[in-house]
């Protein structure tokens, strides 16, 4: 048996409520949650899919922690009361379920994929120059990067100054792309505010992809800033070499 | 008229897309670029539909690995897979389109895997003649879906997440117009009109207690249009993963992408023989699926099982970096989840209800089913994979046949003129029917939604399973019309707000409709054939090869119709050999 002290509640507010649930070897936290709504709470409202950690659906503030549900195990936590939580970043919508639409709002403003119109296509590319884009393309979308970015956390207009570390990963997906000719630069410097994350490292910390989301996405995006609109001397060679305007193909 | 629409949310699109997997956003991409408003309903949030858990592949002849390969080769194999009852126009555009489809997503963003040429790498698979199936590591589904969810979002179409369809309107000519159904956010109800829709909604895996399908997968789509007139084809066909996760409990049913026996596993039993040696010698790991699920069966039922009564998967002799490279989301998966290192030691695996091969009965050239209005892409259609799929063939299909349906939907939306009002008695009795189980709590009726589901899901596993007899059909059937009777008591206390115990009521009175026509399917067909395995006709029968089974819905009752297939041409019938498909330079990895 373990007792699990789940958060029911919506905007109005809320409180914990204690579930026993029988423990079963290899069990995860999402396991416990359906027996409760199959035996306790049917009600209780829970976002999950793929149960197998791939599509990001079930994360959940698990002692504190941001973790998927259907990755963490429950005998990890001994004997120790088991806390589930909402994340805190977005607005809760009920027990479990908040309103992360924001995320999919920030994600419509960033230029999608863009290639040159005279590149010969199928694309030509080797593996080693898209083995750093691949590490960005594991994500899957959990938004528990934004949970415990301390820009989107602690600070209600966070939203509207930064996009947050999961949309520096997609921004830095495209621009390491070896086809890939759009310029989201000055988005990056502007309107998606990079300058505002203080590389804390705690996106990274609880990133179930092992995304190294600062140290190999938003610190060579902020490099590529300092480049541009910091450093006089690669300005001129940046004019020097310049290479001409590609057209955008048309798909 | 006008009441209705002021008493819903209603919104009004040239053509509705149910679903948001690979096929419904393929279909809404292909329905936006022809000119039509377009919107995607989901049930989730957008990206999380099942094509995530698509893993090793995609299959298409790209000849980027084994020049020899082409369309003729995937045609042939795809239909050799089926065991022949393939729709073979579908087969045939499936093969010839695949490839152009695949590219399209790299110039759209995919980014796969490269061959030292730098061209897309093509891994083997089992049941496929060459080296085809192009892939990112073993998380293909993954990219599939977040490049076209991030090709939609710029292209124009309106995205409803989190909104559940349980009912297709008709207008008076019977043409479908349109689909009611409530917001899961708070439970209100909607209408969506519209002047063509997609059916996209996967597959019904869900109804099967040992299964890698989510929760969505409780087959409404098929459902809805079943209930709509549509004919349905092949329900008795089921596909079994031969290996799911089986330990710990909590993991059973998780799937172990084929992707490892692409890359070299080996199956052994408890005595370490790699049993497939007396199954399948031509192909071993890398037979087709049905045929890898029963060995394994056949294994655990002769006493030769794994410990906790599967087979062990060993893929070790490849080496720590090349697993952590090629099967990264498996190694994390095992270690996460079964305290298993898989570079370091074998996993343990049994068969997994994956996907069925049966659906909605559509038009191969548009994807439209057999009323007008209606189209049909991906798992919720049938005919393209036969009795059996081929690992891989499934993100091709829902590309090739998603933009089909989309084309097509956008071509009969353009013909057909306005949608007339809606039919006000269907929404109301639909309104009646999602409302029951709140009246029935507060008259006392208190049916569990998730006691009724796990009896369903018992019946289904313990009798139409992977070896079926007449005697157990009949008996799960029988059983199943017994559960029936309580599907009208379902009771939940009253709350629209996010509430999964009310959602799941309706998900109940779809699967049982569903799994009564799977039974009586299975019945009827008195053969094994592909997935259909039945110990009391062990041999594939000639007459039943030339035919599919077409189930409709009359007065409420399922009808089944032994239905004579389309006869091949004589020229795609010669493409069809007789030699074991299976990648020679594949079966050599297993070796190495």
């Amino acid at each position: 048996m373990a007792v699990f002290k789940v958060f029911r509640g919506d905007a109005s507010g809320g409180k914990e409520m204690d579930y026993e649930v029988p423990s079963v070897p290899g069990q995860v936290v999402l396991d416990a949650l359906h027996y409760i709504q199959a035996n306790q709470a049917p009600d209780l409202a829970v976002r999950w899919n793929c149960k197998a950690a791939k599509c990001g659906s079930c994360s959940a503030e698990i002692n504190g922690k941001p973790g998927l549900m259907c990755k963490t195990r429950v005998d990890a936590f001994g004997d120790e009361d088991i806390h589930v939580h909402p994340m805190k970043t977005f607005p809760l919508m009920k027990d479990l379920v908040t309103d992360v639409s924001w995320n999919y709002k920030v994600n419509k403003k960033i230029q999608p994929f863009t290639y040159a119109e005279d590149e010969p296509t199928p694309f030509v590319i080797q593996q080693e120059d898209i083995d750093r884009v691949i590490e960005f393309r594991k994500c899957i979308e959990c938004f528990m990067c934004q949970d415990v970015c301390h820009v989107l956390r602690e600070h209600d207009e966070g939203k509207d100054e930064y996009f947050g570390p999961r949309f520096m990963i997609r921004i830095a997906g495209l621009e390491m792309h070896p086809k890939d000719i759009a310029d989201r630069i000055p988005q990056v410097k502007g309107e998606a505010g990079i300058g505002y994350c203080n590389i804390t490292k705690c996106c990274t910390e609880v990133c179930p992809e092992h995304i190294h989301i600062t140290d190999n996405g938003i610190i060579p995006l902020k490099e590529r800033i300092a480049d541009r609109y910091f450093d006089p001397i690669r300005a001129v060679f940046r004019k020097l070499g310049a290479k001409r305007e590609r057209v955008p193909a048309k798909e | 008229m006008a009441a209705i629409e002021e008493q819903f949310e209603t919104h009004e699109f040239d053509v509705i897309v149910i679903g948001a997997g690979g096929a419904g956003l393929r279909a809404a991409i292909a329905s936006a670029q022809a000119g039509m408003r377009t919107a995607v309903i989901c049930k989730s949030l957008l990206g999380k539909a099942h094509t995530v858990m698509a893993e090793g592949g995609v299959a298409a002849s790209l000849g980027n690995v084994d020049s020899d390969d082409g369309w003729k080769t995937h045609f042939s194999d795809t239909m050799k897979g089926g065991k022949g009852i393939n729709n073979w126009r579908m087969a045939e555009i499936f093969a010839k389109e695949a490839g152009d489809r695949v590219l399209e997503l790299e110039r759209w963003g995919a980014v796969f895997d490269r061959t030292p040429a730098g061209l897309i790498n093509q891994r083997p698979f089992g049941a496929h003649t060459y080296r085809r199936l192009c892939h990112i590591g073993d998380r293909t589904g993954l990219e599939i879906i977040r490049s076209l969810q991030d090709k939609g979002i710029h292209s124009g179409i309106d995205v409803f997440m989190e909104y559940t369809m349980t009912r297709l309107l008709k207008d008076e000519q019977g043409r479908v117009c349109g689909a009611f159904g409530y917001r899961r956010e708070d439970g209100r109800f909607v209408v969506f009109k519209a002047r063509a829709v997609v059916m996209a909604t996967g597959g019904w895996g869900k109804m099967f207690k040992v299964t890698s399908n989510s929760w969505e997968s409780t087959g409404d789509g098929l459902c809805m249009a079943f209930e709509a007139g549509a004919e349905l084809l092949d329900l008795e066909f089921v596909q079994f993963h031969p290996t799911g996760m089986i330990w710990p409990p909590g993991a059973r049913g998780i799937l172990v992408t084929e992707a490892v026996r692409g890359e070299g596993g080996r199956l052994k039993n408890s005595e370490g023989r790699r049993f497939m040696e007396d199954y399948d010698p031509d192909r071993m790991e890398l037979s087709s699926r049905d045929v890898v699920a029963r060995s394994i069966y056949k294994e655990v039922e002769a006493g030769r099982g794994s410990e906790h009564g599967g087979a062990y998967l060993d893929i070790t002799h490849r080496g720590s970096d090349y697993i952590k490279k090629k099967l990264p989301s498996m190694h994390e998966q095992f270690l996460k989840l079964a305290d298993v290192d898989i570079t370091k030691g074998p996993m343990e695996v049994g068969p997994t209800i994956h996907y069925v091969m049966g659906g909605i009965k559509v038009d191969p050239e548009t994807a439209a089913a057999s009323i007008p209005g209606l189209f049909a892409a991906g798992e919720v259609a049938g005919g393209l994979h036969g009795a059996n799929r081929l690992g891989g063939n499934s993100l091709s299909d829902i590309l090739v046949f998603g933009r089909r349906a989309g084309e097509g939907a956008a071509a009969y939306a353009r013909e057909r003129g306005e949608v007339a009002a809606l039919d006000e008695s269907v929404i109301e009795d639909e309104k009646a029917v999602l409302l029951k189980p709140f009246e029935n709590f507060e008259a006392g009726m208190t049916e569990n939604p998730f006691v009724y589901m796990a009896e369903l899901q018992a019946i289904l596993g313990d009798h139409n399973g992977i070896s079926r007899t007449e005697e157990g059909l009949q008996e799960g059937l029988r059983k199943l019309l017994e559960l029936k009777n309580r599907v009208n008591d379902l009771g939940v206390p009253e709350s629209r707000m996010f509430n999964p115990g009310w959602h799941a009521c309706r998900d109940q009175v779809f699967m049982t409709r569903i799994a009564e026509a799977m039974f009586r399917a299975g019945i009827e067909r008195k053969e094994s054939r592909g997935s259909h395995w039945r110990l009391d006709f062990l041999d594939l029968d000639a007459d039943w090869g030339k035919h599919n089974l077409v189930a409709t819905l009359v007065d409420g009752e399922v009808r089944l119709e032994k239905r004579r297939a389309m006869e091949m041409p004589a020229e795609l019938a010669a493409l069809i050999d007789d030699k074991p498909a299976v990648s020679q330079a594949a079966l050599q990895a297993t070796r190495q």
